[in-house]
């Protein structure tokens, strides 16, 4: 292992970027499901629906980590039950904060698909209607590849934020080092022993250099994926 | 063959109400722009439910009295005025779509040599002109082997010259009956079998 990083730092880093994968791939279905609904569907509530996937991004972080304890923790109306029939538990483990990342960055997702989905032209959706494609396969054969680039630019944005998602997470899961200590977390704690900022300050190194590589990753994917659904 | 559109719709102030039939061979329906010749092709192609009435194709209700027909399942073909090709697929993949999504066999090659588009085959619908665009619309709901081809005025984007190109293809169609839209009395003496005239909404 690199002696740029200690062990543990290594562990923060690697621990986030766990997080931030699982945290963007499963909230991927539900934020193509609720995605397209804001954007195609018409239904009573729609406006609520909206409100509460907005909500973690006006409410202080700290209020959504509260929220995910009082329903998630060990003894929370959803956690409990969960604990009790499954023995399974997101307190204080590393999905429990893969949880806090995705409530925090699922508004971000659900904009960017959702844009992308009213920018597909209906009339060629209907298009494939005649020619006998039934809604799921238009959606599938025609709707999602032509909001595709939309749809990776709300997937990274939600991994970046999600590697950052700090307040969410040390509410619900605290930074427990090896199991729910990511970067910022860490980054935290070093700050708060005297003489931590080298160490805060290689996490920070990292965190930049993590972002940076994110997001000429996400620029570089969506330009390619655009110009395939261009036809360029 | 023999399509039978008997149906009320309003939207707006604008209130359609028609009754026609339409066999074998072109059935031009014809009318000045605003008259619901587009939103009659719709209710058929099943784009648009209207409020009342009923369309039966062959004697099969397609809408009517709690019955409507989703236009997945209607094999109604329709061209559309602007082709509306899938541009994140090729010539090739546009043309064989609904023969894919309905499980049935396509000869896309001997289609595309018919209209002329066989050397586009790998190109895709940005690289080509409205002509060429047409052609492809027309192959691909050829190809999805429609009951009717429902044709919204499809050479109405196009020069005297790209018109005079299309119009035998069109005319050469024999095997599926046809009902084209359009205000060009010179589309209706060189394709239509019967006219149905419209104005504001109804037949005349």
């Amino acid at each position: 292992m690199s002696d740029w990083l200690t062990a543990g730092e290594w562990v923060a880093l690697w621990l986030s970027l766990k997080v931030a994968f699982w945290a963007t791939l499963c909230s991927l279905p539900f934020g193509l499901l609720v995605g397209h609904a804001l954007a195609r569907w018409s239904f009573p509530g729609k406006g609520l629906l909206n409100a509460l996937v907005l909500l973690p991004l006006i409410l202080p972080p700290v209020v959504t980590g509260y929220l995910l304890l009082v329903t998630f923790g060990r003894n929370g109306v959803v956690g409990g039950w969960l604990y009790q029939v499954t023995g399974f538990t997101f307190a204080f483990q590393w999905m429990g904060a893969a949880l806090a990342a995705a409530v925090m960055a699922f508004p971000l997702m659900v904009r960017a698909i959702r844009l992308s989905i009213e920018a597909v032209d209906r009339k060629i959706e209907d298009a494939a209607g005649t020619l006998g494609a039934s809604p799921l396969r238009v959606w599938w054969t025609v709707t999602l590849p032509l909001a595709l680039p939309g749809v990776l630019a709300g997937a990274v944005l939600a991994f970046a934020k999600a590697m950052g998602e700090f307040g969410a997470t040390i509410t619900f899961v605290a930074s427990i080092p090896g199991q729910t200590q990511t970067v910022p977390t860490a980054i935290y704690e070093a700050l708060q022993v005297p003489g931590g900022e080298t160490a805060a300050l290689r996490l920070v190194a990292v965190s930049v250099a993590v972002a940076v590589v994110a997001v000429l990753a996400s620029e570089w994917l969506s330009l390619r994926v655009a110009r395939r659904v261009r036809g360029a | 063959m023999m399509l039978e559109v008997a149906v009320q719709h309003r939207f707006g102030a604008f209130a359609l109400d028609v009754a026609f039939a339409a066999g074998p061979g072109v059935t031009a329906l014809i009318g000045p722009s605003g008259a619901g010749k587009s939103t009659v092709l719709g209710v058929v192609a099943g784009l648009v439910r209207a409020n009342a009435g009923e369309v039966r194709f062959d004697g099969r209700v397609l809408q009517g009295a709690g019955v409507f027909v989703p236009m997945h399942q209607r094999r109604m073909g329709v061209v559309f005025q602007e082709a509306r090709l899938f541009p994140h697929l090729s010539v090739a993949q546009n043309l064989g779509y609904g023969a894919r999504m309905l499980g049935i066999a396509a000869d896309v090659a001997g289609v595309a040599a018919s209209l002329g588009i066989a050397h586009l085959l790998a190109r895709r619908p940005r690289d080509l002109s409205g002509g060429e665009r047409q052609r492809v619309a027309l192959g691909r709901a050829l190809l999805a082997q429609p009951r009717m081809l429902l044709m919204d005025e499809p050479l109405a984007a196009l020069d005297a010259a790209r018109k005079a190109e299309i119009l035998p293809l069109i005319a050469g169609i024999k095997d599926v009956p046809i009902l084209y839209v359009t205000h060009s009395a010179a589309e209706v003496e060189a394709l239509a079998d019967r006219v149905v005239r419209m104005e504001e909404g109804r037949v005349i």
